[in-house]
């Protein structure tokens, strides 16, 4: 068979999910079931046909390169137990198809159910078919996510929820345990592929990261497989529909946590950590699950304590480090598998012929369905281990090994009683199953009175299985054998031990302790059978000991009350305290590195000052001081005082050689000065003094602020001054400079960095620029001003009144007198102005200039429009649309990007050198022009958008808020 | 030259540190303004300081005789977008104003 196969393999059923989910709106209710079963079905076949490519320990590998750089390869590959494990997930998978298609009621979503299942069986197979252990762990969460979705499938039933969601926060963080564990791991081996890792268990166990990464392993598999202490979510998980507990909990989801164990066994197992962890995990698990398993009243809640037991009794023989165990654990897999799914089918069948599961309403059942009860008795005693059955071989297998010695211990001597006291609750739960619900007298007090055997094909699956046990647990060599030896021979390889898989090995201890089980379960039974028929739910004692019950108390005090008492010690709503905190920590994560790494700041010499440049300065920290003084009180002439530090760096960087960030900072300046000038209007007027508190606390707090401030102002001099004297290293500068011309067909390096070198952060800016733009106007278009603001501005009225008072004036005719020569000035600017805009555009690549300069030029041409004539004037001569020139800019810019595609160029090469026009020969522009373009036709949308929207408030109409009205008045 | 502007940048700094930690929203919008000329300048410092270096490319100059044009690009598109976020907190502020009929930082006044 092709390795590529194993890609389909593993897809189909993700590409069944999708398809299946899209017949969400159709009353199609048999097709999602078809579906289904077709993609499980070819699943099962395909895997089939790949038997003999895994024989003897040969492998199926098939690689795609994703990240080979970190050691991640989309690695799939298959051996004789990921064979096995794909044909129980597939073939099961398939029985529970078509068992789900009689199943589920006329009411449920039908697509949405099987769209879940099919995605859930595709994660499954991604855990299996995994060959690079980090695809493994993402498979491994989307077992979680989707189990979830499966078993919150009645999302309207509270248990479904809350079991859905304690199985996704218990498996989750098993899951994000489990990463970590496998990050160490690849650390350890030096790489993440599975069969890199299998060949060095030696060097993974005398690490010193072994028992760590040990640990977090075992938490993502334990939580998994429902072991103790993490086995209560699989209880809660019986919410689900019957068809999902059969399948997650039989061959699928639970199995997953010892599929691991199984997988990783060669490089983990057989030291003394893993035999104390895994071990008494198993242990307790096994013992204490059957326990719990003969106390429930629920049919599924049995089943769901009997699978935490005998997953426990698989975890304990993976415990023990010995090949023959592994052997027993990996046919207990299978057989579990089998004999589970069978037994959660007929429960879901008695669930549905009856209307019930609780084991003290139903009894007599037999009369009913005697096949039914047939086949669930068969599968039930090979749960119990009775010999001709299948469970009853791997369970002699388990008696065997615990008789051994393994790692001397109390433990180890302590687990033939263990085992054959665990094997005596089997039996007993077994029993409590078949005699209460099939036999005894007809049941009286059930909701459905009538039950009678289910439709043909929804038997079939429950007799399939039900005949496979009998099959296995009869002629086991002939059956099972020789696709057990393939998995097992490609997990233990050369240790693969001698093995027999016969029904009679004469009287022997085991056997002797399966008698003893067996008779000590039924009379443990009958012993109790009086108490179980009306005792409260749950085992004596340890039902008041509740799982759920703990884990919700963990989370509402780790989710709830740990994190309000931070929130109400640790944190504020108040913005003050909060940039306190900013600007302590900037400053001191710039100061403690300086200061450990004995950063000295030396005073400079004085000299070489050039008194011009210091003036400037000195005038820049003038503003600088008044605008901070000044800032409460006096709002424009904080503005003022900006706009003079503005200039002084717009000053700076023009006496610094760099031309280009002069002209961007100069008409940044004025538009910034336009805009918080239309801001000023909606601010509270500040007559009166506010908050100047003279107490001692705001005296204090004053001055605490004045220190940070002057703290942060004298440590960015001391590093400014000291990044500005070091000598400049070689930096990419010199690259840009050296390529500019050749490559970018520029002069002007500062643009054609930004329009060509760097053009994907130039388009990443402008999409912000256009972003903010809209996100003011979208502010703007419900904004409320405060009730004090909305009347006219003062000077206003008073200027109206006077116009309106005088009967050859009309209103605002004082205006336009005052700014008749300014306003006609700036009207006969207008096409200077666009000009000028014009020419920065087309010089930017060779001079100084550029897109964003020449867009906010524009944007100014714009601006001194609504300047001299007002808004309305301004809106009736010219018709600006500046969202579709944002939108347009961008468009502009992206498709010259993708323009270079066409070319076979990655996004946004320059193609200034290779393009020469017919007739009009060489085109001096590059390519690059057309993204300035982009950036100009963008900037200016913006620009005049923020503007615009700020400006229009002044001339838009409030209502006054008026008194909230009382309810319903 | 490097001292008068490594003073200069710790002004403005100072200032604008100052002013964003007073409870005005305009205070604050000032103080941002202030902080962010400190860090364009200083931004542009770290490519160092040239007077009269040739800002355009010509041929027979070397590379080493140019101002470093890394800087100066990051701080072209900062100054753009320092515009944009101006004016977004801007509306912020007054919005809230609007809404919460006061211009203190956190839409309430202190009751200490």
């Amino acid at each position: 068979m092709p390795e590529k196969l194993l890609l389909l393999l593993l897809f189909l059923p993700f590409v069944g999910s999708i398809v299946t989910a899209l017949l969400w709106r159709t009353a199609a209710r048999t097709l999602p079931a078809w579906l289904a079963g077709g993609v499980a079905l070819a699943a099962t076949i395909l895997t089939a046909f790949y038997y003999p490519s895994v024989t003897n320990g040969k492998i199926v590998r098939f690689e795609i390169a994703w990240l080979p750089e970190l050691g991640l390869n989309f690695t799939l590959r298959m051996d004789g137990f990921a064979w096995l494990f794909t044909m129980l997930v597939t073939g099961i998978g398939f029985l529970v198809v078509v068992y789900a298609r009689y199943y589920m009621s006329a009411e449920d979503p039908i697509p949405r159910f099987f769209s879940f299942l099919l995605a859930f069986m595709g994660a499954m197979l991604g855990i299996v078919l995994s060959g690079n252990i980090i695809l493994l762990a993402i498979f491994w969460e989307l077992t979680s996510i989707f189990s979830f979705l499966l078993i919150g499938y009645w999302y309207h039933n509270a248990n479904a929820r809350d079991g859905a969601r304690m199985a996704l926060t218990i498996t989750g963080i098993g899951g994000f345990c489990l990463l970590v564990g496998f990050l160490l791991l690849g650390h350890i081996v030096g790489s993440y592929d599975l069969d890199e890792i299998l060949a060095a268990g030696d060097l993974i166990q005398q690490h010193s990261l072994y028992l760590p990464a040990l640990v977090l392993i075992l938490m993502g598999a334990l939580t998994k497989s429902a072991q103790f202490p993490f086995h209560f979510w699989l209880p809660n998980a019986m919410a689900a529909p019957t068809p999902v507990s059969a399948y997650l909990h039989s061959a699928t989801m639970v199995k997953a946590g010892v599929f691991l164990l199984v997988r990783l066994w060669p490089a983990l197992s057989g030291t003394f950590e893993w035999f104390w962890l895994v071990g008494i995990a198993g242990i307790s698990t096994l013992v204490l699950g059957a326990y719990f398993a003969i106390f429930q009243r629920d049919l599924k809640g049995l089943l769901a304590y009997s699978t935490i037991s005998h997953l426990g009794l698989i975890t304990t023989m993976l415990s023990l480090g010995s090949p023959l165990a592994a052997v027993a654990a990996i046919f207990h897999i299978v057989n579990h598998a089998t004999f589970k799914a069978s037994l959660f089918m007929a429960a879901g069948i008695i669930d549905h012929e009856t209307g019930t599961r609780d084991m003290q309403k139903l009894s007599g059942l037999f009369r009913f369905m005697p096949y039914t009860a047939t086949l669930a008795m068969v599968a039930c005693a090979a749960m119990a281990g009775v010999p001709l059955l299948n469970g009853f071989l791997s369970k002699e297998m388990f008696f065997a090994e615990a008789v051994e010695t393994h790692a001397d211990s109390i433990l180890d001597r302590a687990l033939p009683y263990i085992a054959t006291l665990a094997g005596a609750f089997s039996v007993a739960y077994s029993v409590r199953f078949i005699h209460t619900v099939f036999f005894g007298p007809p049941p009286t007090d059930i909701p459905n009175p009538h039950p009678h055997e289910p439709p043909r094909w929804m038997r079939f699956p429950v007799e399939f299985l039900v005949l496979a046990c009998l099959i296995v647990g009869i002629v086991p060599s002939l059956s099972i054998g020789p696709f057990l030896s393939t998995a097992v021979i490609s997990v233990l390889g050369p240790d693969t031990p001698q093995y027999s898989l016969h029904v009679w090995h004469g009287v022997t201890l085991p056997l002797v302790m399966s008698v003893i089980a067996m008779i000590g379960g039924v009379a443990l039974y009958f012993a109790l059978h009086r108490y179980l028929a009306h005792a409260e739910d749950g085992p004596p004692i340890f039902r008041h000991l509740r799982g759920q019950r703990i884990f919700e108390r963990i989370l509402v005090t780790v989710s709830w009350k740990w994190a309000r008492w931070l929130e109400a010690n640790l944190g504020t709503r108040r913005l003050q305290p909060q940039l306190r905190l900013v600007a302590g920590i900037s400053f001191l994560s710039a100061f403690v590195p300086l200061y450990f790494s004995g950063f000295e700041a030396k005073l400079p010499p004085l000299t070489g000052v050039d008194p011009a440049f210091a003036m400037i300065w000195a005038i820049g920290m003038l503003s600088a001081l008044t605008a901070a003084v000044v800032a409460k009180y006096h709002r424009l002439a904080a503005l003022l005082m900006i706009g003079g530090a503005g200039i002084v760096t717009c000053v700076t960087f023009a006496w610094l050689s760099a031309p280009d960030l002069a002209i961007t900072q100069l008409l940044v300046e004025i538009v910034t000065t336009v805009l918080l000038l239309l801001g000023l209007r909606w601010l509270p007027k500040r007559m009166g003094k506010v908050d100047d508190s003279t107490s001692f606390t705001a005296r204090v707090r004053r001055l605490r602020d004045f220190g940070i401030a002057a703290a942060c102002g004298i440590g960015m001099s001391v590093l400014a001054y000291a990044v500005m004297t070091l000598p400049v290293p070689d930096t990419i500068a010199n690259y840009f400079l050296e390529h500019a011309y050749a490559e970018g067909g520029g002069r002007n390096v500062v643009n054609v960095i930004l329009v060509d070198f760097r053009g994907f952060d130039t388009m990443g800016e402008i999409a912000v620029l256009g972003i903010v733009a809209l996100t003011v106007f979208a502010l703007l278009r419900r904004f409320r001003p405060a009730s004090e603001s909305i009347e006219v501005p003062e000077q206003q009225r008073i200027q109206n009144a006077y116009d309106l008072d005088q009967p050859e004036r009309q209103q605002g005719d004082t205006v336009r007198d005052y700014l008749l020569v300014p306003s006609v000035v700036m009207q006969w600017l207008f096409p200077v102005v666009i000009t000028f805009a014009i020419y920065l555009f087309m010089r930017g690549h060779d001079l100084p200039g550029g897109g964003f300069a020449a867009g906010i030029t524009m944007a100014i041409a714009f601006l001194l429009q609504y300047l001299g004539g007002g808004a309305r004037w301004a809106e009736d001569r010219l018709r600006i649309l500046p969202l579709r020139w944002i939108g347009l800019g961008l468009l502009v810019a992206v498709a010259t990007g993708a323009g270079s595609w066409f070319f076979g160029y990655p996004f946004l090469t320059s193609h200034s050198q290779y393009l020469t026009l017919p007739l009009i020969g060489k085109v001096p522009a590059a390519t690059a022009l057309l993204f300035d373009l982009g950036v100009f036709v963008l900037v200016v949308g913006a620009t005049v958008l923020i503007l615009i929207a700020i400006a229009h408030q002044s001339i838009r109409t409030y209502r006054v808020k008026t008194a909230p009205k009382p309810e319903d008045a | 030259m490097e001292l008068i502007l490594s003073l200069g940048i710790g002004v403005m700094t100072g200032s604008g540190v100052w002013l964003i930690l007073r409870p005005r929203t305009y205070q604050v919008i000032i103080g941002l303004s202030l902080l962010s000329y400190a860090v364009n300048l200083f931004i542009f410092g770290v490519g160092g300081l040239k007077v009269n270096a040739p800002a355009i490319l010509t041929d027979g100059v070397a590379v080493s005789a140019y101002s470093d044009p890394v800087p100066q690009a990051l701080v072209l598109t900062a100054i753009v977008i320092g515009f944009a976020t101006t004016a977004l907190f801007l509306v912020v502020l007054i919005a809230s104003r609007g809404l919460t009929g006061t211009d203190h930082v956190d839409g309430r006044e202190q009751s200490q």
